[in-house]
């Protein structure tokens, strides 16, 4: 039997199910000091005086550190992970590294900035202490608009970083300028993505026990080798005297791919005080302290001709970075990137600045960078068939990539540094396969009879592509233990993507046993040299990569270990059932437990002449380049003109993500991500006052979707292009969800009120949002007997609008 | 802080301990009695995922006091099933896929818990309502919905074996 694409329940599923897991807060580590925070209330200030004197003398405090305590013996963290590869000369980036301080030191640069650490034995003493602390601040201007922030004038964020300009780059394909400048047809678009977050449901919270010279951190992150060189780093130790582990941990999709003061700090004071310390972090601080994403404003101009061909795109485009954008190449080369998606448009420019202002730091959330080149895109071809009066689905048509133009070259460079040379075909068809799932001529057909009958249902449409698998590398290590179990180490960092059991199946078919005879271990510093972590799609192509090339090897190697013990030819030898067997003669074979014995060292050992013991293999495994997922999308909706309640009835997604290892997780991360994308679209926002406070800091005022807001999702896997840049053929798949739904459900919201030609460029998508829209492209139409002004073309005679 | 001693039925069992008086029922739960089942998700009510029984009825265990409990029956994930002995919803959780990361898993297994008992054959349309209480990142529900359908499946299976 053949494990890769069955629907295998999951092996990691017993103790999340049961409640026995183990998250960084349910640990109980005799003697555990607790920290809380003591934040910034201002965006931007001087810090004038802390006095922790009243909050050092509270019941249960053990120490109180300020960014001065620590100015000598904790250097702050400079992230400069993304620095950009060769390759990348002409896109021409300019990226200053990412400066995040420890505890803020002189100067507080946005609310919710760690100013003091207050340690105690527990969190309510803790918390008590902090309240204690008192501060002084001398308020200065900040920065909060980034295209006023990088004007002359403006309040610094950084010295370093001049006009607040942190990261910038300039793609030139063609000539945009030419093709506009001759264009029988152009517009120009000003499109918003939101700042959201990802709003994992644990969040950050890092336990950092030493024991002699080493300190075991247990971090909820997605990247524990940065986590740990970046903590040897500041505080000055050897890196291999810090293991950074993750336990189970309840999501990421971004947020925690970054490194942040608090498993700095946490680290330190551990050393310090020599007992085990923690800090869970809080929902509010989750809201304040944690990255936040997307952010940015595109100005957009497209030349097309009178049949809805796109010749030319020209963008420029700023986002928010906050204190930092940690990854700018993800979080904003990757729009670049993307942009054009499965369209053939010639000419493209695009100039990017990535613009410091006092919020909380921006970091890549799941789809990073594609949902808003995405957005971008598809609102810009459903505005190019508004203006020809032609189908969105026909203007779509006539754009997309045929096959026999594939392996279709971009003309530019991916953030790794190699061309964009697209692996996957077969745009046209899944577009028309999707049109027919979800019923696209009969919704045209019947759409001006609903309408009539008060019911304005539209159909939006969207398409992505998706570099998956990027590198630079990851690692495997596959051993035989003297039991005969094969184990798996990776430098992936699974939580939640059901790694275990996918990489089992994988290393079950190379060994002929089942995957609940592997045993899986990752996500810790203590198993590899090298490692990198679960992000950006990458874990299946790379770390399943890494870990077949290692098992291959192996089999190699035990192969002629027992063909030593057995006295036969390699070749002439097969593995099943956990045994080395001679082929043609089942019965006549070695286990892998007594083939770990012959390998160990020691005078027992029968190991070919001139092998080294062990059956233990690695694998590092580089990729060529990231390899290319693509999808469509289409949202059913109805809209409530007169209150813009938009309900979302169905979601119909097809996609490719290569070879499928396990369908059932696969369809998993497909749903999941769908309704993270409708949250973007619809709810969630996370907003700043004009003085730099953010307005939302409760799960009250960040509204994720629930289970009432969940439509109808429709997904079929297309088949047909297995990656041929990867030894099992994948492509990522767990980012892809959230990219299209902004665009596929403005699309379909502007579809449904299609007689009002109404312009939706703006997110979320909220009722008050689609009712300013209606009143914009209505405000010459009849007056709404509500009192809203409602735009009604006189050729259009149902009337549904005035119900 | 002074201490006070809270004494409650928990998962069939007395237990009693001293905390400080403020000290929440998910706090008392998860740090005096090492239930650690009961995730903390917002700590504001809304998330769900410190959802236990109370006297059989979902709540809040971040919005209640431990002190608040005193007297009463509280039920929490580790009561529901085992690892040895799991409840039949807990094997259609995983079963169906109804988790990735498992934060928010032990509270909706409880709302779905009192879901299915009140609605031993469930509808889809109305359990997209009834669970919506409960928050979850990563799933997109769809196979939560599953779960819950399958585990009433095999909830009914012993009484229809003894029908």
């Amino acid at each position: 039997m053949t494990w890769v694409g069955q629907r295998v329940a999951r092996k990691e599923d017993l103790p999340l199910v049961t409640g026995t897991g183990t998250y960084v807060p349910d640990f109980n580590l005799p003697g555990t000091l607790e920290v809380a925070f003591v934040r910034s209330p201002l965006a931007h200030a001087r810090i004038l005086n802390i006095d922790t004197a009243e909050a050092l003398s509270a019941e249960g405090v053990v120490a109180i550190y300020t960014g001065p305590d620590i100015r000598d013996q904790v250097h702050a963290l400079v992230l400069d992970q993304e620095a950009a590869p060769p390759g990348l000369e002409t896109a021409a980036p300019e990226i200053h590294p990412a400066t995040i301080e420890i505890l803020a030191d002189a100067e507080v640069r946005h609310v919710g900035q760690a100013v003091a650490a207050v340690v105690a034995d527990s969190r309510y003493h803790a918390e008590d202490a902090a309240e204690l602390v008192r501060i002084d601040y001398d308020e200065l201007r900040a920065a909060l608009d980034p295209e006023q922030a990088r004007l002359p004038g403006a309040p610094i964020v950084f010295d370093n970083v001049p006009n607040n300009v942190q990261a910038r780059y300039r793609i030139r394909v063609g000539d945009a300028d030419a093709a506009l400048d001759g264009a029988e047809h152009r517009l120009a678009m000003k499109i918003r993505s939101q700042r959201v977050m990802a709003a994992p449901m644990e969040t950050r919270g890092v336990l950092a026990s030493t024991v002699g010279e080493e300190t075991t951190v247990w971090s909820s992150t997605q990247i524990p080798w940065a986590v740990r060189n970046s903590i040897a780093g500041a505080i000055g130790v050897p890196q291999r005297q810090i293991r950074v582990q993750i336990p189970h941990m309840g999501g990421g999709f971004g947020q925690k791919v970054n490194v942040y003061p608090e498993e700095v700090l946490v680290t330190y004071i551990s050393r310090v005080l020599h007992r085990p310390v923690r800090w869970v972090e809080d929902r509010v601080e989750n809201m304040i302290a944690s990255g936040h994403a997307r952010d940015q404003l595109h100005n957009v101009e497209a030349a097309f001709d009178s049949e809805g061909h796109i010749t030319a795109i020209r963008d420029r485009f700023v986002l928010d970075s906050g204190v930092a954008c940690p990854y700018p190449l993800s979080s904003a080369y990757n729009v670049a990137s993307h942009f054009r998606s499965m369209y053939r448009i010639a000419n493209f420019s695009i100039d990017a600045e990535c613009v410091l202002t006092h919020k909380m730091f921006n970091l890549p959330y799941r789809g990073a960078g594609r949902p808003e080149a995405a957005f971008v895109m598809d609102r810009v071809i459903n505005a190019v068939a508004q203006e020809l009066s032609l189908d969105p689905a026909e203007v779509i048509m006539r754009n997309l990539i045929a096959d026999e133009e594939q392996p279709y070259r971009m003309g530019m460079p991916y953030r790794d540094g190699h061309e964009v040379v697209y692996d996957a075909s077969g745009f046209p068809a899944a577009f028309e396969r999707l049109l027919e799932l979800i019923g696209y001529a009969e919704h045209r057909r019947t759409q001006a009879q609903l309408r009539a009958q008060g019911v304005h249902r539209g159909i939006g449409l969207g398409t992505y592509v998706e570099g998956t698998g990027v590198g630079p590398f990851e690692s495997g290590q596959v051993h035989v233990d003297a039991q005969g179990h094969v184990v798996v180490y990776s430098g992936c960092a699974p939580h939640g993507q059901g790694l275990d059991t996918t990489m089992s199946q994988v290393v079950a078919d190379a060994f002929g046993i089942t995957p609940e005879e592997v045993v899986f271990r990752a996500g810790d510093t203590a198993l590899l040299p090298y490692g990198v972590g679960t992000f950006a799609s990458r874990s299946v192509v790379t770390a399943g990569a890494a870990i077949i090339e290692s098992s291959n090897r192996l089999l190699k190697r035990i192969k002629a270990i027992a063909g030593e013990m057995l006295e036969m030819a390699p070749e002439d030898l097969e593995v099943g059932a956990g045994r080395v067997r001679v082929r043609g003669v089942p019965s006549r074979g070695v286990s892998f437990k007594e083939v770990y014995r012959a390998a160990s060292p020691g005078p027992g050992a029968r190991l070919p002449e001139g092998m080294d013991p062990g059956t233990s293999e690695s694998f590092y495994w580089v990729p060529p380049t990231v390899t290319w997922g693509f999808g469509v999308v289409g949202a059913v909706v109805d809209v409530d003109p007169e209150t813009g309640v938009v309900d979302v009835r169905k979601v119909v997604m097809l996609h490719d993500c290569g070879r499928v290892i396990n369908p059932l997780i696969v369809e998993g991360q497909i749903e999941g991500g769908l309704v993270q994308g409708i949250g973007a679209t619809l709810y969630e926002h996370v907003i700043y006052d004009e003085s730099g406070q953010p307005r939302a800091t409760t799960f009250l005022d960040y509204l994720l979707p629930t289970s009432a807001e969940v439509p109808e999702i429709v997904q079929e896997h297309l088949e047909g292009t297995p990656s041929e840049r990867n030894p099992l053929g994948v492509k990522g798949v767990g980012e892809s969800g959230p990219i299209s739904p902004p665009a596929a459900i403005a699309n379909a919201i502007i579809d449904a009120l299609s007689p009002l030609k109404i312009q939706l460029n703006e997110l979320p998508l909220s009722p008050a949002t689609v009712v300013a829209a209606i009143e914009r492209a209505g405000a010459e139409g009849p007056l709404h007997p509500t009192g809203v002004k409602i735009g009604f073309p006189a050729s259009n005679q149902s009337g549904g609008f005035l119900r | 802080m002074k201490e006070v001693e809270v004494r409650l039925t928990v998962n069939g069992r007395e237990r009693s301990a001293r905390c400080e008086p403020r000290t929440t029922l998910a706090d008392f739960l998860r740090g005096h009695l090492g239930l650690t089942g009961t995730h903390l998700g917002c700590e504001h009510g809304v998330c769900g995922a410190c959802t236990v029984l109370l006297d059989g009825a979902t709540a809040r265990s971040c919005l209640m006091l431990a002190v608040q409990g005193q007297g009463h029956e509280v039920t929490t994930i580790e009561g529901l099933g085992t690892p040895e002995n799991p409840h039949p919803l807990m094997r259609a959780f995983s079963e169906m896929h109804g988790l990735q990361c498992g934060f928010c898993t032990p509270g909706f297994i409880l709302s779905a818990h009192e879901y299915l008992r009140e609605n031993p054959r469930p509808d889809r349309q109305a359990m997209r309502k009834d669970l919506s209480g409960n928050i979850c990142r990563c799933t997109g529900y769809v196979k939560i919905f599953a779960a819950v359908e399958r585990a009433a499946e095999l909830m009914a299976e012993p009484e229809a074996a003894r029908s």
